[in-house]
């Protein structure tokens, strides 16, 4: 018995899941934030193993997560930048209450 | 098997129980500082599977950019617009419902797919470990214009970052 891609990929798949269950169920804005990242994250270690078991000798995959997770702080950054802007306007950070463009 | 085998497998099954568990918590949990926390636990989870399969620098910025730096954007957004302690309300029945069957199918089907996949079990991680990438390869992929050199990612990406920090600015501050 020795760890093979099917190790890594089974961890990854169910953390995806979660991360489309709390995508679908919540409500809260930033808790829809975190189940994105959780569905990222997911995607980074797919990319990482599989360059890990299938080109060993190249290192495109890892390099593909580093732009990845560089685009993961952007988009976070700018995401809690809005979230912070919506609860100036309307008090809170649910999705079903922010339902006008301009306030 | 020797002993270098199974202290990767202990470590493998005891990082695979962090993440699975946590990740799971992180989107069931009621209370949003604590679905923050679990998330920590996955983005180091994950960073110990990136050092395990012998990329140190890509979890040395995991830790650093994900662990550091998102999770103090998420806890200082999460301390910025909500109460202490409080928990979110219960969910609509049918709504999380609708939740569980989508994710435990979508599960069900990738886990089908990968179990069949017909080259799963053809590497394993001893026979794939070689020479550690070093910091002078990772440098040399980033600043060139050759084939496998990424410099113009590289740059558009620098962009991005310019572009993401004027309009957090210009998006959050105070009219």
């Amino acid at each position: 018995m020795d760890l093979d891609m099917l190790w890594y990929l089974v961890p990854s798949v169910i953390m995806f899941a979660a991360g489309v269950y709390g995508f679908m169920t919540r409500k809260n804005m930033i808790a829809m934030l975190i189940s994105l990242e959780l569905m990222l994250n997911a995607a980074d270690l797919n990319f990482v193993v599989f360059n890990r078991f299938l080109f060993p000798g190249q290192m495109e995959g890892m390099v593909f997560t580093l732009f990845a997770i560089a685009i993961a702080a952007a988009e976070t950054a700018v995401a809690i930048a809005i979230i912070v802007n919506i609860y100036r306007a309307i008090g809170n950070t649910d999705v079903n209450d922010a339902d006008k463009m301009k306030y | 098997m020797d002993s270098t085998s199974v202290a990767n497998i202990i470590l493998y099954s005891v990082t695979a129980l962090i993440v699975v568990v946590f990740s799971v918590m992180a989107v069931t949990t009621r209370k949003i500082l604590r679905a923050a926390t679990y998330l920590l636990f996955v983005l180091i989870g994950t960073s110990l599977f990136y050092f395990q399969l012998g990329y140190q620098f890509l979890g040395a910025v995991q830790i650093a950019v994900y662990a550091g730096g998102i999770m103090v954007l998420f806890v200082f957004a999460i301390l910025l617009t909500h109460k202490p302690n409080e928990a979110a309300p219960v969910l609509l029945t049918h709504r999380s419902k609708m939740g569980v069957l989508v994710s435990v199918a979508g599960a069900a089907l990738l886990l089908l797919a990968i179990f069949y996949m017909p080259i799963a079990h053809d590497m394993t991680l001893a026979g794939c470990l070689g020479s550690d990438i070093t910091i002078k390869e990772i440098g040399r992929a980033f600043t060139g214009t050759d084939k496998f050199q990424y410099l113009l990612p590289f740059e558009a990406i620098s962009v991005l970052l310019l572009a993401c920090i004027i309009g957090g600015v210009t998006v959050a501050r105070k009219r």
